[in-house]
């Protein structure tokens, strides 16, 4: 089991290089940096533009030298000194700015995966065992209205009708006094009182694959000879269907955590825009949109990471799990 | 008999309300070609078979959008700002019975809040009528016309107007609107889809046709992709895209971002059913023939999977249009004056915008409206795409 663990944890090593480097090269695409466009725009609205201020600035940042040696800068800041260089535009360092916000993000990313757990496995169960009941159909329904509309749809919704309805306003994560306030309980708190709802919102949208997924597998699984001799041994229905079926057709569920993760981090952007929460969606588009780039860069990097870390901890679970996989592998 | 069996079991998988009409001629089954079972098959599924028609429905719109919408959708009329959907009647306030038609407005501005309100005026009736003159274009981009589906009589045009899904903040017509939007996001779902055909058909076929290193490759290629957030990542991607671009390009561009993680999807399709055909008797008959490569890719395994793959196909369109949708939405993909569903939803970010004329959101109504129906054909192309198996 240990030798398997590291050997994941050794495969992670070149993806994650991978990563960085395209992380790296996307933010160079666009022509211009953030430094040239800054002093524009200080020359628009009639301003002196000190160009030795511009020119050391240029130097502190490695621009103007080839790409490669930029990243390296780059990357072996991270590593050496966890230094993920600067925020031109927030004039702070980028490890200042992220690690609250991307802590939000896996909060809500963890929050709605469980939630979506809690709907989409009593369910998918109850559809495959009760297949073309009435809640059956209503189920399908309901997975129809999560394939449709997007979460960022949904938090309109939902604002239109907090707004009018109840004149509460659902943007945020916090409540305006904690906003700025260091973490203690009582923020802690507040935040969950605030998260449910986005959870929830996220979780709407990914539990419709989920809810099939479950229902497809079990169904399979249930056709199967093992249960039927299972029932003719005088197994009671419950323990034949949880014992073995149930989590034979989990396993799939399990393994695809990483992805699952980088669907729920793509519906969390998306509608932490909309709804203003402080994750890292709202700060990526604007530094993307004002070429920030050590803070989009460094934000586009975690994220991944993060899907690599989820699949990686799935993966180690399954093993516990599954002793074919360890075995094999 | 073993042929007389096999009908039968055709027939048991063609649904109750068929099995007496073709059980009489169960050799009708035997015979059919496969498109023909498919079809059969494929009309089954009542949900899919509305879809497609509503998804017809919709791209007619998106082609004929000028033809379709009565006003042009970029003029801000200032006089109807943010009016509410127009109520069609077909029935007076006199309990008459007419040709439907819609009420004169009167509009009023209360002194305090200064909103803007609109009530009918119950004495005078406007008559909606069919093929009304209204702005110039070009039918297709080819024969110049001023002719429009519906909409009211020019001399009644100046007082009324007909806005079945209200007026957006500037008084431009929210249905004119979405129609525009609707040639944009629709084809854009296509384009980045078939784009995504080429590339995954390319590379899913070496995959799974050749194995060994390339696929293991190709595999990884697959896997590294999946596991970058894809909305993080494309928000990057077309942040890198130039402000200043042409809309065509922007366009382009984006339909080539949306495909590079949407051949992702196709490929693993083909794959899969490359893998499953290249152990199949007919590829090891042809083989063994002396028929090429390319003869037994071309004329004995791509028929027998096609179907699978216009299934695919359909059920990515939904997320492309999506995709496209979202991007816009936060200001990464089309922008203004390019009108795309995605870009008229921006309206509704501004929640003064959002609360005052809820109807903005009616975009959102159309995009979804769309995935699903793109999702229910998907499925029953699927269900249908083996009308060998049961």
């Amino acid at each position: 089991m240990f030798a398997y663990i590291v050997r994941r944890v050794l495969i992670m090593i070149p993806t994650l290089i991978l990563i960085s480097i395209v992380s790296f090269t996307a933010l160079q695409l666009p022509p211009g940096d953030y430094l040239t466009s800054y002093a524009a725009q200080l020359r628009t609205m009639g301003e002196q533009v000190d160009e030795e201020a511009l020119n050391s600035l240029r130097e502190r940042y490695g621009m103007g030298q080839p790409i490669y040696v930029q990243y390296w800068k780059w990357v072996s800041g991270i590593i050496t000194r966890g230094d993920w260089g600067q925020s031109m535009e927030w004039q702070k360092p980028v490890k200042e700015l992220i690690w609250e916000r991307l802590g939000l993000t896996v909060a809500l990313a963890v929050f709605s995966l469980l939630i979506s757990w809690g709907i989409a496995i009593p369910m998918g169960v109850y559809s495959a065992t009760h297949q073309y009941s009435i809640p059956d159909y209503l189920m399908s329904a309901f997975s129809f209205l999560g394939v449709g509309v997007p979460a960022f749809l949904w938090a309109l919704i939902i604002m239109y009708f907090a707004q009018t309805k109840l004149g509460i306003n659902v943007g945020g994560l916090f409540s305006e006094k904690y906003i700025n306030a260091p973490w203690t309980w009582d923020k802690f708190v507040d935040m969950l009182k605030h998260l449910w709802i986005p959870g929830l919102i996220v979780a709407i949208e990914n539990t419709a694959g989920e809810l099939r997924t479950t229902r497809a597998n079990l169904l399979d699984e249930l056709n199967k000879p093992y249960v039927e001799l299972a029932r003719a041994k005088g197994l009671s229905e419950r323990k034949l269907l949880w014992k073995y079926p149930v989590r034979v057709a989990m396993n799939p569920f399990f393994s695809t955590v990483g992805w699952s993760l980088a669907n729920r981090i793509s519906s969390i952007t998306l509608m932490s825009i909309v709804l203003s929460l402080q994750t890292t969606g709202p700060m990526q588009l604007r530094a993307l949109m004002s070429q920030d780039m050590y803070l989009a860069g460094s934000f586009l990097l975690l994220l991944s990471a993060l899907t690599v870390v989820g699949t990686l901890i799935s993966d180690i679970l399954l093993a516990w799990v599954d002793p074919r996989i360890r075995l094999e592998a | 008999m073993a042929e007389l069996v096999e009908a039968e079991r055709v027939v048991e998988g063609q649904g109750i309300e068929e099995e007496q009409e073709l059980a009489t001629s169960g050799e009708k089954i035997y015979v059919a070609p496969p498109w023909k079972l498919m079809w059969w098959r494929f009309r089954k599924h009542k949900m899919a078979l509305i879809s497609t028609w509503v998804l017809i429905l919709l791209y007619l719109v998106a082609i004929f959008c000028e033809f379709v919408a009565p006003y042009d959708p970029d003029q801000a009329m200032i006089q109807f700002k943010q009016v509410p959907p127009t109520k069609i009647h077909i029935r007076d306030s006199e309990g008459q019975w007419h040709w439907p038609f819609v009420y004169q407005h009167i509009r009023s501005v209360d002194p305090e809040t200064l909103r803007i309100s609109y009530v009918e005026d119950t004495s005078i009736r406007h008559p909606i009528r069919l093929f009304v003159p209204g702005f110039a274009y070009k039918l297709v981009g080819l024969w110049p016309t001023n002719i429009h589906l519906f909409g009211l009589p020019p001399e009644a045009a100046e007082q009324q107007g007909v806005f079945l899904l209200g007026t957006d903040r500037l008084g431009r017509d929210m249905f004119a609107r979405i129609c525009y939007g609707a040639r944009l996001s629709l084809s854009m779902g296509l384009a980045s889809v078939f784009l995504s055909l080429i590339f995954g058909v390319v590379l899913g076929g070496i995959s799974g046709y050749y194995g060994g290193r390339a696929d293991v490759i190709i595999q990884r290629v697959i896997e590294f992709i999946r596991t970058i957030p894809t909305i993080p990542l494309y928000m990057t991607l077309s942040a890198a895209m130039p402000r200043d671009w042409p809309i065509e390009r922007i366009y382009f561009g984006l339909t080539m971002i949306l495909a590079l993680v949407g051949w992702t999807w196709m490929a693993r399709v083909v794959r899969g059913r490359f893998l499953a055909m290249r152990e199949e008797d007919f590829v090891l008959a042809a083989r063994l023939s002396g028929s090429s490569e390319i003869r037994i890719i071309l004329r004995h395994m791509l028929p027998s999977f096609l179907s699978y793959i216009i299934a695919a196909l359909t059920l990515n369109i939904p997320n492309m249009i999506l995709w496209e949708t979202g991007l816009s939405f936060i200001g990464l993909g089309l922008r203004p004056p390019a009108i795309s569903w995605g870009v008229l939803l921006q309206e509704a970010m501004n929640l003064r915008s959002l609360v005052l004329a809820p109807w903005v959101l009616a975009p959102g109504v159309a995009v979804v409206v769309s995935v699903l129906a793109f999702n229910f054909m998907g499925d029953g192309l699927r269900d249908a795409a083996d009308p060998y198996a049961h």
